[in-house]
């Protein structure tokens, strides 16, 4: 089997060979493609990552408050989002939401498939920001109400600042699988990488090297987003309270 | 123009005719590759637990490798793949089934990893005094206890097995969704073809999704 990595020097429409691989106003090449849908998997990750995490923090803490119906609100959010499979759930934010409420019609499909993405993960995260904060000796909690603090202050002050350093290491997690799953995008047309693999496979008959690179772009794109949040970690860790395996 | 909902074109007729045939296919899928991936993965957790090193290597490397990779990527890898190693194109059906249950062994070759080390060395040390060979000490001591140990993790990861047969998707097989879909087209109502169909994938995942945690407190006693 050989492999012909110049296809990536190509012209997207004419398929004629482009001196330096990048295009220019005129050409468009496969690298040039390749890189603008690596952009657009990376925004719409990071930018469902960002509603993952207030969403998924917000639910998770309400799941812990004293008051019943917020709780029973955060479980059904929870069990809502996570037991729909992503993919139908990009459907439902792409097809129905958007016939449903007519308001919403403006809003581009990018902009859907981000909240259809963060709002999946925001149901994975809230379990363990629940489950961090459900770590902490309850004795604290008490004492901190013993003192004369508010129920927001013994959050603020006592709960949220140890719970999220708990949590940070199934963030980690959480957050590669953002950039796994926003391959799903392709199926509401995103031009991001899962897209351009499949596409440019069958414009060009080099699947191999096109998948090879695609997948060693999500590899790598996870690798930065694992050593960062390491980095974070490491950063941010109180002495004696938590152990850094790694 | 307010959209009105009419679910009534989707009779049990049409249901028969178009979604049950998907609905097999996506259960069929799931069981296939939760027998085949246990297995496959049960032998991966050995392999790394050996301490050989061409063994455990490999299989590091395979179940790492496997886990980094987004699973619509790998249904596209099988899917171009099996056909250039055998010289004859498979149905996408019969692909996604190769390519679940190799995707899946990564992920329970990791929770049976946790539960084979969940074992305390002293019973397999005690195996070992009583005379008992690895095979022995494997079939009658660790895997036993590890397979119950970790049986509500396992049947967590079948739930989200379960939810990603739906990304068969990208290779045009038959499941639930696109037999859905298929009805969705053939009435022109996707809105509401693609509401029934979250609300199946929901009932399900939620139905096993509750046995699984009445499961895990039962197990707990014992433990």
């Amino acid at each position: 089997m050989d492999l012909d990595w110049r296809v990536f020097c190509r012209d997207t429409i004419d398929g004629e060979f482009v001196r330096g691989c990048l295009g220019d106003a005129e050409r468009i090449t496969y690298l040039d493609w390749l890189l603008s849908a690596w952009g657009w998997t990376l925004s719409v990750a990071a930018l469902a990552w960002i509603v993952a995490i207030a969403a998924g923090a917000v639910v998770g803490v309400l799941r812990t408050t004293p008051h019943r119906p917020l709780v029973i609100l955060g479980n059904a959010w929870t069990e809502l989002f996570r037991n729909i499979p992503v993919l139908v759930q990009v459907f439902l934010w792409y097809h129905v939401i958007p016939a449903l409420f007519p308001l919403l019609r403006a809003i581009p499909s990018f902009l859907l498939v981000v909240v259809a993405l963060g709002l999946y993960t925001s149901a994975r995260i809230s379990e363990q920001v629940r489950a961090g904060i459900q770590s902490i000796p309850q004795g604290q909690r008490l004492a901190a109400l013993a003192l004369g603090f508010t129920l927001p202050q013994v959050y603020r002050h006592v709960l949220l600042p140890q719970a999220w350093r708990i949590v940070l290491p199934p963030l980690t997690s959480e957050s590669m699988n953002i950039i796994k799953n926003s391959s799903v995008a392709f199926a509401v047309s995103i031009p991001e990488l899962t897209l351009f693999a499949l596409q440019a496979q069958e414009e060009t008959a080099r699947g191999i090297e096109i998948y090879l690179i695609v997948t060693g772009l999500y590899f790598f794109s996870a690798l930065l987003v694992n050593r960062i949040l390491h980095i974070v970690e490491m950063r941010l860790r109180i002495p004696g309270l938590i152990v850094v395996t790694k | 123009m307010t959209l009105a909902l009419d679910f009534s074109f989707l009779t049990l007729d049409v249901l028969a005719r178009y979604v049950i045939k998907g609905l097999f296919f996506s259960i069929e899928l799931t069981l296939v590759a939760m027998l085949g991936g246990i297995l496959l993965g049960t032998a991966l957790a050995l392999m790394r637990l050996s301490g050989v090193i061409w063994l455990s290597w490999p299989a590091a490397l395979y179940v790492n490798a496997m886990r980094s990779i987004p699973l619509v990527m790998v249904i596209l890898w099988f899917f171009l793949l099996i056909p250039l190693l055998t010289g004859k194109p498979l149905g996408a059906e019969l692909s996604a089934m190769i390519t679940f249950t190799l995707f899946e062994a990564a992920y329970y070759s990791e929770i049976m990893r946790a539960g084979i080390q969940s074992i305390p060395k002293g019973q397999i040390y005690a195996s070992y005094a009583l005379g008992m060979n690895y095979a022995q000490t494997l079939r009658y001591i660790v895997l036993p206890q590890a397979f119950r140990n970790m049986l509500p993790v396992l049947l967590t990861q079948t739930i989200i097995l379960f939810q990603d047969t739906s990304l068969v998707y990208a290779i045009g097989a038959y499941d639930l969704l696109k037999g859905f879909e298929v009805v969705g087209k053939n009435f022109n109502r996707p809105v509401e073809t693609y509401l029934v169909a979250a609300l199946i994938y929901f009932v399900i995942s939620y139905t096993l999704s509750r046995y699984v945690r009445r499961l895990q407190t039962r197990l707990a006693v014992i433990r």
